[in-house]
């Protein structure tokens, strides 16, 4: 390497890294400054909801609580029926996921490890599921349910959210499955077992990262939903969460308190499976959205 | 031959689920809806056949679909040109690989998850007459003494001009910015390292390695992006619902209509107008964006 040459680019490479360090800091503020308007939202409502009114709107608006009003949470449990909304949600969410999983597992099998013409053409009807939104059944949806009866129950919403749910899951488990290698269900033939046998015991019990993945989205998917929840159950005690959080402000208007305590407990286990598993779910979201 | 009999059987088995509820609640509904958006229809009783009526009523002086469809073509504007850069400048600054990066992610992909209820009410009371909004201007004396609180959220001011619909629109560009990020961040860390070493080594800067390496390779990934953000825009509706109210006119969106005339008219016909109207223009746009992509190749 020549001597003149390398001075040259050691000059040159000096001047990019001395520009940078002062863009660097400038970029940095940037990005802190976003950071926090995005978390200041979440802080304002943790803090919030261990204030009482005085402190929210005039003495104390941004602060840590000065006097910790732990009462907001027993109000909004016992008169704002947040418990029971939160049980609605676990029921009717876990109901959705285990539903779509199987549904969407079962497919997946059928699609891809049994050769059979139009396998490929059914994957695509399936996938067409993506670009139909929730507006375009709301309306026959509901009037089927209330001719059989079935609005204010759970089926009510589990059933078409893991309808709903049912593209993206066909389509991490197709992906996922696909890369199994086919030596194991051809192995488990020679030894004479049967499709179902071989699904249910080799090709299921690999699909754990699928399933989580899944289960994920599902979850939520279905935790935050709003239009379906707030047309098909409309009675108090078969809300979910986002429904009864929704018809909450009318009660509550005058006391700030408790509403934000019962936004509090309706984000907390979302937050909680964040911080557990950031990485699987932005995964699970750049996958659902690269491939659709 | 029986094996191939059998296999039929346990094919059909292993899809059954699915297609029961592929059909029973996408498919069937659809055709349902594009059906019944030719009546007259309460949900019970005859249904009387109206023809093309639905539509034609859903663009006259009392429903104003073509206002609701105005508006959700502003947030998609504002979505690609406004929320999508800033998705986009923030990808890239993070592939970049500066100090921080997964913490940043992280945090600016937080408010995707978060229900959009609760952030509504969060933003109600940022809105609040009292609330945080008018607190800050208040400090910061932009609001003086003399003046009266600003109504964010009022479907009519004296003056005439509300402000509802902008109110609405910010907490929902601001949710998915971090939604966009993580899609366009991917792409960012999925261009070869080499490329980007070889540039730089060419004396690019950090900008130039942007604009002409990075970016050139994400088409697929902004295409992606801005599909979603144009029919996300399209369908928007549970921040609207919670800031202003399905009633709304200043703030209505197809779905906020789609929602109005189902659950307040009982009128399930033109319900249903809306909705196939919805379902076309979604299509629309995301043949028509498709299409300006393959051009620019």
């Amino acid at each position: 390497m020549a001597m003149t040459k390398s001075r040259k680019n050691d000059v040159s490479a000096y001047q990019v890294r001395k520009t940078n360090k002062a863009l660097d800091v400038i970029i940095w503020i940037f990005l802190f400054l976003w950071a926090v308007i995005n978390l200041f939202p979440l802080y304002w409502m943790f803090t919030f909801s261990l204030k009482d009114n005085e402190q929210i709107l005039t003495t104390n608006r941004f602060g840590l609580p000065k006097k910790w009003f732990w009462s907001n949470y027993s109000r909004a449990m016992n008169t704002g029926n947040i418990l029971n909304y939160f049980k609605n949600s676990i029921i009717i969410t876990l109901f959705a996921i285990l539903i779509t999983i199987l549904a969407a597992m079962m497919a997946s099998y059928a699609i891809t490890r049994i050769q059979w013409r139009g396998s490929e053409t059914m994957n695509k009807v399936f996938m067409l599921g993506i670009t139909i939104p929730i507006q375009a059944a709301i309306i026959p949806v509901y009037l089927v349910l209330s001719k059989l009866e079935l609005l204010d129950s759970y089926i009510a919403l589990i059933v078409p959210y893991a309808a709903f749910s049912l593209t993206m899951a066909i389509l991490i488990c197709t992906g996922f499955m696909t890369q199994l290698p086919k030596d194991l269900d051809e192995a488990a033939y020679i030894d004479g077992c049967g499709r179902t046998k071989v699904f249910f015991t080799i090709i299921a019990p690999l699909m754990k990262p699928a399933v989580a993945t899944t289960s994920i989205y599902t979850f939520l998917q279905c935790w935050n939903e709003l239009m379906f929840a707030q047309t098909f159950n409309t009675k108090k005690d078969i809300m979910t969460l986002p429904a009864g959080i929704q018809q909450l402000t009318g009660s509550y208007t005058i006391e700030w308190g408790p509403i934000g305590a019962a936004l509090s407990i309706a984000t907390f286990p979302t937050i909680i499976i964040y911080i557990l598993l950031s990485r699987r779910i932005q995964e699970s979201f750049i996958a659902g959205a690269i491939k659709g | 031959m029986k094996r191939k009999q059998l296999d039929k059987f346990t094919i059909f088995m292993f899809l059954l689920p699915a297609l029961l509820l592929f059909v029973g609640i996408l498919v069937a509904p659809l055709i349902s809806s594009a059906y019944n958006s030719f009546f007259n229809w309460k949900g019970f009783g005859n249904k009387t056949y109206l023809g093309w009526k639905n539509y034609k009523d859903l663009f006259g002086q009392e429903v104003q679909f073509s206002k609701a469809i105005w508006h959700s073509l502003i947030l998609a504007g504002l979505s690609v040109f406004i929320q999508l850069p800033l998705s986009l400048l923030l990808a890239l600054l993070l592939g970049r690989g500066i100090k921080g990066e997964r913490f940043f992610l992280s945090v600016n992909f937080l408010p995707v998850l978060i229900s959009t209820v609760v952030i509504g009410q969060l933003w109600r009371k940022i809105y609040d007459p009292e609330g945080l909004l008018n607190a800050l201007l208040r400090t910061t004396k932009i609001l003086g003494p003399d003046q009266k609180n600003i109504l964010w959220l009022a479907e009519k001011t004296v003056d005439g001009k509300s402000l509802l619909l902008y109110a609405c629109f910010i907490p929902m560009l601001w949710q998915y910015v971090g939604y966009h990020m993580l899609l366009m961040y991917a792409g960012v860390k999925s261009v070869d390292p080499s490329l980007r070493e070889a540039a730089k080594i060419d004396g690019a800067t950090d900008w130039q390695v942007d604009r002409f390496v990075v970016i050139p390779s994400m088409k697929q990934i902004i295409k992606v992006s801005v599909i979603f953000a144009v029919t996300g825009s399209l369908k928007a509706y549970d921040l609207i619902a919670v800031l202003a109210d399905v009633r709304t006119e200043a703030a209505a969106v197809p779905s906020t209509v789609l929602m109005n005339r189902m659950s307040l008219y009982n009128q399930y016909g033109m319900g249903s107008a809306v909705s196939v109207i919805l379902i076309l223009l979604c299509f629309f746009f995301a043949i028509l964006i498709g299409a300006i992509f393959k051009e620019r190749d």
